[in-house]
C-alpha cells in the first residue's frame, strides 16, 4: 500500500458533487431553520455531517417527535457506514486511534469514489472528496438557514438525479464480473423489497448482506 | 430546544462510533481470504442499493416513481455509450429537469 496521500485526486473526483451537495445543504438549512433555529442546523451539519441522517432526524423533530426517536432515525440511516467501514478498513493504516479518525471521512460518495474495484480503497481520494462535500454541505446549510431559498428547490434542476446517476456509474466500474453483478442485483432487490415496509435506513444497510455471496466457493 | 441539542450531540457521537468500528476492528492489515471476498463485494451491494434508494425514495422513505427514473435511465444509456462521468451525471440532471418541466 502506498503511503503517500494524494488529496488533489480526491478534490478532482469530488468536484462534481460540490453543487448538488451545496443545494442539498441549502434545502436542509431552509427546512431546519423553523424547527431548530439558526445555530443548531449549522452545528448539526458540522458535527453530524450526514445528509440522509440529518433529514431523517429533522423530519421526526418537525413532527413533534422526541429526541430518542429522532436519534434512532438518524442512527439507523447512518448504520450503512458500518459495512462501509469494514470494507475500507484494510486500506486505512496507522494505530487504532488514527484509523478511527480516518474512518470519519466515510460518506457515501467519497467511499464509493475511493473504491478501486478490487476490494482496496484510495484514502487520498476519500479525504479529498469528503473535504469538497463537507465544504458544500456546511456552506449550503449556512446559506439555507440565513434564508437563501434561491437554491431551495434543487429538484427543479434535476440535481436530485445526480447522486443515483453517479452511484450507477461507479456500479458499472465495480460490477465487472459475474459474481459482482449477482451481488448488485440481489442488493438492489433487497432494497426495493424493504423500502415500502422497513424504517428508512434499513433497506440500504440490509443490501450489504448480499455481499455474503462472497462466502461461497468460486 | 433541548430535544434538538440532545439529538445533535447523540447523533454526532453515534455516527463517529459507527464510522470508527470497522477501521478499529480490522484496519491496516490484510483480512483473511474469506473475509476479503465478502469485503470486495460490499461495494457493488451498497452501490446498487444506493442507486435504487436515491432513484425512487419518497419523502417518508417509501417508494415514489418520478422524473428521477428518466434521469437514471439517461445515465445508464450514457454509460453504455461510454461517455465520461461528468456527461453521465450532467445528462441525468438534464433529463430529469426536462421531464419535470414538461409534465
Amino acid at each position: 500500500m502506498a503511503d503517500t496521500v494524494d488529496l488533489r485526486a480526491g478534490f478532482r473526483a469530488g468536484l462534481p458533487f460540490l453543487l448538488p451537495t451545496l443545494a442539498l445543504g441549502v434545502s436542509f438549512g431552509v427546512l431546519a431553520q423553523p424547527v431548530m433555529g439558526t445555530v443548531a442546523p449549522i452545528a448539526m451539519s458540522v458535527f453530524v455531517f450526514a445528509g440522509a441522517a440529518q433529514f431523517a432526524s429533522l423530519s421526526v423533530l418537525a413532527a413533534g417527535g422526541a429526541a430518542g426517536a429522532a436519534i434512532a432515525a438518524g442512527l439507523l440511516m447512518n448504520a450503512r457506514f458500518l459495512p462501509m467501514g469494514f470494507a475500507i478498513a484494510p486500506s486505512l493504516p496507522g494505530r487504532a486511534a488514527a484509523r478511527a479518525a480516518q474512518g470519519q471521512a466515510i460518506v457515501d460518495a467519497s467511499w464509493a469514489i475511493s473504491s478501486r474495484g478490487d476490494g482496496t480503497f484510495d484514502r487520498g481520494i476519500l479525504f479529498g472528496a469528503t473535504l469538497v462535500q463537507g465544504t458544500g454541505w456546511i456552506a449550503g446549510t449556512v446559506a439555507g438557514v440565513l434564508g437563501g431559498s434561491a437554491l431551495s428547490d434543487p429538484e427543479q434542476f434535476g440535481l436530485d438525479a445526480i447522486f443515483p446517476a453517479f452511484y450507477l456509474a461507479l456500479l458499472f466500474e465495480e460490477a465487472r464480473h459475474r459474481r459482482a453483478i449477482a451481488v448488485a442485483l440481489l442488493g438492489a432487490a433487497i432494497t426495493l423489497a424493504l423500502m415500502p415496509v422497513a424504517p428508512p435506513g434499513v433497506p440500504v444497510i440490509a443490501a450489504s448482506l448480499a455481499a455474503l455471496l462472497g462466502l461461497r466457493g468460486r | 430546544m433541548t430535544a434538538v441539542w440532545t439529538t445533535i450531540v447523540a447523533l454526532a457521537l453515534g455516527t463517529m462510533a459507527i464510522k470508527a468500528v470497522g477501521p478499529v476492528a480490522l484496519g491496516g492489515r490484510e483480512p483473511p481470504p474469506r473475509a476479503a471476498a465478502v469485503i470486495a463485494l460490499v461495494a457493488p451491494a451498497l452501490l446498487a442499493a444506493l442507486v435504487v434508494y436515491e432513484t425512487v425514495v419518497s419523502e417518508d422513505g417509501g417508494v415514489e416513481l418520478d422524473a428521477r427514473l428518466v434521469g437514471v435511465a439517461a445515465a445508464a444509456l450514457a454509460l453504455v455509450l461510454r461517455l465520461p462521468l461528468l456527461a453521465v451525471v450532467g445528462l441525468a440532471a438534464l433529463a430529469t429537469a426536462v421531464t419535470r418541466a414538461l409534465f
